[in-house]
């Protein structure tokens, strides 16, 4: 049994590491439905699938609100059917130094990150419960492990996300779900464009790597956890980062 | 009413992987027939499935015995 026909959803697939996502696991067979900010995003996510002949759609979606989430679940569940692989990788960044972090600096990361992990499996779970076999995988980040001078919100959010991920890893295992996460380190991403070029070379000296991953790296991993050859891992945080943190 | 009894009795066996004449009318899902937590979480959505109701999470969690779960089927039917 592979992951051939299965509906797939990946939440912030317009580009990036989502975008990979959601194509490689379309290469492997899966119908792929990709979430969006905006409708132009969903409409870009409906093309880069039927430009590489992957069944699917993309859909606009608010993970930081429950109504939109519950509403583009049963949207594509009418559609293509109960969702059996979730990718949680939709995230935002509000980085500042705690002395001057707003409470909605923390609250939008930690709901758009954090609790939208919560809303999205709530949602799914039932699903994956009756037919006997599930995959969650949750896009974390280095960050979690290590920590970042001004991201306290963030690496919050996604230590939060690998706690929820064991837990629920014991409460599912018995239903042949199994829950995990990848945490990228520092990827050539839109999210890390933005950063000031002498940062990005004094990070890329701490990679024993010596570069930046790419999203389709990043992918692979994702990829391998949704497949059945990683039907038996769960639980667990696998890091992509080059080497930068070793645990 | 008994042919809801034997509905939800069929059900409850089902999913609790016990045989019928184990499913009692004043059998405990969980002290007697052995069911876990999510087993009495998905014993309702079978419920809720074979009836056609929804079972609010709030009455889902009293239902814990085979009499109670006929009980509640009867009185929503």
């Amino acid at each position: 049994m592979s992951i051939e026909g299965k509906v797939a959803l990946i939440t912030g697939a317009t580009r990036g590491i989502g975008k990979a996502i959601a194509l490689e696991l379309g290469r492997q067979g899966a119908v792929v439905v990709g979430t969006a900010t905006s409708d132009n995003g969903a409409t870009s996510i409906t093309h880069y699938l039927q430009e590489a002949g992957v069944t699917g759609a993309g859909f606009c979606l608010d993970v930081g609100s429950n109504e939109s989430v519950g509403a583009v679940i049963k949207a594509v569940q009418d559609q293509f059917g109960p969702v059996a692989i979730i990718v949680n990788n939709a995230g935002i960044t509000r980085d500042n130094i705690m002395l001057r972090m707003k409470e909605d600096e923390w609250d939008s990361v930690l709901n758009t990150n954090l609790t939208s992990v919560y809303r999205m499996v709530k949602g799914c779970l039932r699903g994956m419960t009756k037919a006997r076999w599930g995959r969650i995988i949750n896009v974390s980040s280095v960050v979690a492990s290590m920590g970042n001078a001004g991201q306290a919100n963030y690496a919050a959010a996604k230590s939060g996300m690998e706690g929820f991920s064991r837990a629920l890893a014991r409460e599912v295992g018995s239903r042949n779900i199994t829950v995990n996460c990848v945490a990228p380190g520092f990827i050539d991403t839109d999210m890390t464009s933005g950063l000031p070029e002498e940062h990005k070379l004094a990070l890329q000296k701490q990679i024993p790597m010596g570069r930046l991953g790419q999203p389709e790296e990043v992918a692979a991993v994702v990829g391998f956890l949704a497949s059945d050859a990683g039907g038996y891992v769960t639980g667990d945080t696998i890091h992509v980062n080059g080497g930068m943190y070793m645990s | 009413m008994s042919n809801i009894e034997d509905r939800v009795k069929k059900i409850i066996a089902e999913q609790l992987g016990v045989k019928e004449e184990e499913v009692t009318i004043d059998a405990s899902f969980v002290e007697d027939l052995g069911a876990d937590s999510l087993d009495t979480v998905e014993l309702v959505m079978a419920l809720e499935e074979e009836f056609e109701t929804e079972i609010p999470d709030e009455e889902a969690e009293k239902i814990t015995t085979v009499r109670l779960a006929i009980d509640y089927i009867n009185a929503h039917q």
